[in-house]
């Protein structure tokens, strides 16, 4: 399997210290990678980066084999889904929140509303479409931020702690639901996540992170 | 009475031309400076800001003595024959509520989560979609500030009266007008005017008010 990212002396400091420091690293197409670690270690920064939110002192990353600071910042974001913590929702329906990053691309409105039924329908969100953003809990907010990621159906899928903001009952319940549909979107997902539970039922394989490295098997000394 | 007199209603109508065009220039000035000011990290940044937030105190007398010597024949802009003219008033209008509607929408979008930026560009925004959805989403407090700026403009006094010169049928306006008509001890003259001024400031606020508010339960 050909990698969808290949990582290449990756530098990126921030505030007078290194928040990352990756040699290599190689993502295969199509797989769910978990990035586990604690608070500090990099995570969020990593996909940070990988979204072109923050940019690298140093390095060069690879998408499908073309470096991505040589794209056009939009349309390389245009590949990508971005899931934060908190779902950060718009003030408006529901509808029109999921169907937001498509206005961006001006995807026409017949393909908008096939695309929004399809993905609210899939996360159990249909009967939503009408609300407004603020009335809904915190577990239908998140499902409505990863509707909002899936529906562009991205080649990279960054889900930075997507189960963090929420309790143990409603987290259960996507994670199911999300090992279900993750396989079907064909998307490259990388998450970061603390809880070993969420990384047996999603992903394919892990990358542990301590102090910006990568320290798979070796992160207790180094922790 | 007073509202049979089209001296009255001349007036009425030159100062809701004169300080909504004020305003709708301050919007135009306010509204993409004050992104700049909240979304924007360069130089200087925050002296501009300070300039601004004293802006939002400037005396419109001060800002009236400022633009009229400016306007004077003998002054850097003298050729230009605006002096008494309903166009200096709109300047020095616009010079008050400028900083006004750029302070508080600065505030606006100040007051928003930034991580929402960090979203919207993560869903594919370009940079003015991206500030579009942001002014869409800090609608209510942007409103506040046009109606801030129209405030302070269609009640100031000092800057019309210096710049307009409160000339009969040509740069007379509702607070000018009051003003002569106190010294002249036309007290309830003076006072219908302030009221019909009041009730102006009311409707039009109403109007933003109930645009605001229906935007709030949407």
């Amino acid at each position: 399997m050909s990698s969808l990212l290949e990582i290449r002396d990756l530098l990126v400091r921030r505030s007078g210290r290194t928040a990352l420091e990756l040699d290599h690293l190689s993502i295969e197409k199509g797989r769910v990678v978990a990035l586990v670690g604690p608070n500090g270690a990099g995570k969020s920064t990593l996909l940070l980066v990988l979204a072109r939110l923050l940019k690298p002192t140093r390095g060069e990353i690879l998408f499908n084999g073309q470096a991505i600071m040589s794209m056009h910042v939009r349309d390389y974001r245009r590949k990508i889904g971005l899931v934060m913590q908190e779902p950060l929702l718009l003030d408006m329906s529901v509808h029109e929140n999921i169907a937001i990053g498509l206005h961006f691309r001006h995807t026409p409105g017949a393909e908008i509303s096939q695309r929004v039924e399809n993905w609210s329908t899939r996360l159990g969100i249909e009967a939503l479409g009408s609300r407004k953003a603020s009335t809904l809990s915190g577990g239908e907010a998140q499902r409505v931020a990863l509707a909002r990621a899936f529906v562009l159906q991205p080649d990279l899928l960054l889900l930075d702690e997507p189960f963090g903001a929420l309790d143990n009952k409603t987290r259960t319940d996507l994670l199911n639901d999300l090992k279900t549909l993750l396989p079907t979107t064909g998307a490259t997902t990388l998450f970061s996540t603390h809880d070993e539970r969420e990384v047996s039922t999603l992903a394919d394989s892990k990358i542990e992170l301590a102090g910006g490295k990568i320290c798979n098997g070796t992160c207790q000394q180094e922790g | 009475m007073l509202f049979n007199n089209p001296d009255v209603w001349e007036i009425t109508l030159l100062s809701i031309k004169v300080s909504g065009l004020a305003t709708i220039i301050s919007l135009l000035i306010g509204l993409p400076s004050g992104s700049l000011l909240a979304l924007g990290k360069f130089p200087g940044r925050s002296v501009l800001l300070t300039l601004v937030n004293t802006g939002m105190a400037l005396p419109p007398v001060v800002v009236g003595l400022a633009v009229a010597m400016s306007l004077w024949r003998s002054g850097p802009l003298g050729n230009l024959n605006l002096i008494y003219t309903p166009t200096a008033i709109i300047i020095a209008q616009v010079i008050i509520s400028a900083p006004v509607v750029t302070g508080l929408s600065t505030a606006a979008l100040q007051a928003l989560d930034p991580r929402l930026r960090l979203q919207l560009l993560g869903l594919g925004a370009s940079r003015g979609q991206m500030v579009l959805s942001l002014w869409r989403e800090a609608r209510l407090p942007l409103l506040a500030a046009l109606m801030a700026g129209f405030g302070s403009v269609i009640s100031e006094v000092g800057a019309s009266m210096m710049v307009g010169g409160n000339i009969h049928h040509q740069t007379r306006v509702l607070t000018t007008a009051i003003v002569l008509e106190t010294n002249k001890g036309e007290f309830p003259t003076a006072i219908a005017l302030g009221i019909l001024l009041l009730l102006i400031t009311f409707m039009i606020n109403f109007v933003l008010t109930w645009i605001q508010q229906r935007g709030a339960k949407r």
